[in-house]
Formats: C-alpha cells, sequence, structure tokens
C-alpha cells in the first residue's frame, strides 16, 4: 500500500500546533508563514534568542521546500496541487518541532540520505568548516539555493536531523524531515 | 559617482552606498527565495566603485535575519570589498549582532575567517 499523505498529515496535527499548512509552497505563503509565526512567538514572548532560531529555521525548511519541489505528473497534481508541500510547527515539551514534507523522485533518495547522514555525524565545528566550504566553493543555483540550508539548519539547532523515505509510487517517495529547536539555548 | 539607495521590504535588506563618503550600508532582512537578482546592483556598483575608491571605505552591516541563499551573495559582496582592500585603500567591516545572538555573530567570524578585510564586531545592546 502506498503512503497516505493526509493520514501522515493529520497525524503531525496532534498536539499543540502553532501552524500547519499542505499545498502548494509559493513564495508568498512563505512570507505569510512568517509573518504569523512571528505574531505567535511575540504573543508567546518567546525569548529574542528562540525566536530568531525559530524563524531561521523556518525560512531555511521553507526555502528548501521552494527549492527542491519536483514537478510531479498531471495525475498526482490532479491530486495534490502543483508545487506541494506540508508544513507543521509544533510546541512539544521543551522544544518546537518543524515538520516538513514533499514528494521526491526515487533517484535523488539516496544523496539526500547521504547527505543527511553525513551532516548527522558531524560535531559543531566540523558542520562549521563544512559550511565555509560550500559557502566559498558552490555557486549558486539558478534558482537561488546554495546547498547550504541542511547544514546550517544543524548548526543552528545543535540537533540531529530527523528524516524518513515513504515509498509512494513506482518512483515517488514522500521525504519527511523534523527539525528541532529546544527551548534551552 | 551616483550612490545606490535601495528600501528595506520584508525579504530584503535596505541599502545604501555612498561613494562620496566612503559608506556602504546593508540594514533589515535578507530572506528572498532568490537572491541573486538583489544582489546583482550591489556587486555592479563595488565594481565601479573599486575603479576609485576613497582612502577609507566604512561597512556597516546590520542585519536581523539572513537566508543561505543570501550568504553566498554577501560573501560576493565582501569580495569585491577585499579587492578594493589588496588596493591602497582602506577597508573595514562592521558586523552589527544583537545582544544574544550569538548565531548572528558567529556568521560575521565565518567571513571574517574566509575574507582577508579587517571586520570589527560590534554588538547592540538595547
Amino acid at each position: 500500500m502506498s503512503f497516505d499523505v493526509y493520514e501522515y498529515y493529520s497525524k503531525l496535527n496532534g498536539g499543540d500546533v502553532l501552524m500547519s499548512f499542505k499545498g502548494n509552497i509559493s513564495s508568498e505563503l512563505i512570507s505569510n508563514v512568517l509573518e504569523v509565526v512571528e505574531s505567535k512567538m511575540d504573543e508567546y514572548n518567546e525569548s529574542s534568542k528562540i525566536r530568531k532560531k525559530v524563524y531561521n529555521v523556518l525560512v531555511e525548511s521553507l526555502q528548501n521546500l521552494y527549492h527542491h519541489i519536483e514537478e510531479l505528473p498531471d495525475e498526482m497534481n490532479k491530486e495534490y496541487g502543483s508545487k506541494f508541500g506540508i508544513l507543521v510547527i509544533r510546541q512539544e515539551e521543551n522544544m518546537y518541532k518543524i515538520s516538513t514534507g514533499n514528494f521526491i523522485s526515487q533517484d535523488k533518495v539516496d544523496v539526500l540520505r547521504n547527505k543527511i547522514d553525513k551532516i548527522n555525524s558531524m560535531g559543531k565545528e566540523e558542520l562549521k568548516d563544512m559550511y565555509k566550504f560550500i559557502l566559498n566553493h558552490q555557486r549558486l543555483s539558478e534558482k537561488g539555493g546554495g546547498g547550504l540550508g541542511l547544514v546550517d539548519i544543524a548548526r543552528k539547532t545543535g540537533n540531529q536531523l530527523e528524516y524518513t523515505f515513504e515509498k509512494f509510487d513506482d518512483i515517488y517517495y514522500f521525504f519527511n524531515l523534523d527539525v528541532y529547536i529546544d527551548f534551552s539555548q | 559617482m551616483e550612490a545606490l539607495s535601495i528600501e528595506g521590504t520584508a525579504k530584503t535588506p535596505s541599502v545604501k552606498f555612498d561613494g562620496q563618503e566612503g559608506v556602504i550600508e546593508i540594514k533589515g532582512r535578507s530572506i528572498p527565495e532568490n537572491s541573486i537578482e538583489f544582489y546583482k546592483p550591489l556587486v555592479e556598483w563595488l565594481e565601479e566603485y573599486s575603479g576609485t575608491p576613497l582612502d577609507l571605505t566604512q561597512v556597516n552591516v546590520q542585519l536581523e535575519y539572513f537566508n543561505t541563499s543570501s550568504s553566498k551573495c554577501i560573501l560576493d559582496v565582501f569580495k569585491k570589498l577585499e579587492a578594493i582592500h589588496k588596493g591602497k585603500s582602506e577597508v573595514i567591516i562592521n558586523w552589527y549582532y544583537e545582544e544574544d545572538d550569538e548565531d548572528m555573530l558567529e556568521a560575521g567570524e565565518d567571513y571574517e575567517s574566509i575574507i582577508r578585510v579587517p571586520f570589527k564586531m560590534i554588538e547592540i545592546v538595547e
């Protein structure tokens, strides 16, 4: 049986949800989400340090989606709409959890998995060196992505990037990424 | 040469490049999805300025947020400044960060270790 995106999304939506969205990840959507989350963090009187971390990680998470979402075949577009992605921001005990998800074609799974595993195996100093190396040596893509988003998220949160790849059909997987930001920094 | 002045938006910083005074300022948020377009005129302005720079160029960078797409473009701006500094002119980069914003301080230190221009880290205390 193929992975049920909607069931996954509704499960994520349990508990203390700050914001959730599923659908077309556009530049306008990103602006709106950032605005809403910023005002909610104000409401919560969150410390400026945590506020900034959440904001930064959210920008990178959403823009990773924006840059990497693939064109889906027509029958999938009909069901999910174009540039489909999901986002759920939850408050858990002692941490914020930012979950994102998007379809990814099978041939890209290994590269992404290896990249995340490599990032997760690195300590603070190694991540810093990796960030600086990519910053100084890799050019921006036409769309403006620079391959730095995940490294930056790992550096700023100091936590492991948790992920799963769920098989959707013969060509596509659904990639879920969970990022945690601790309250005590 | 004509000054470059750009108003800030929710996703892009305000920019004031003044060739007469030798003061270059980037302030606010830099989080556009694609930063190349935004930073292109800045790099071009510096290219022209590098022909006849003042003896001292002061650079003030005061960013509240910047994304990784911008980080590469900011490096391009700094590389232009490095080229100016390599010549006869002096360049100083003042990197502002808010109190407790260790990530922003660290980001400045990353640039400082890549770019051969003196950096001054300045904490903004409220």
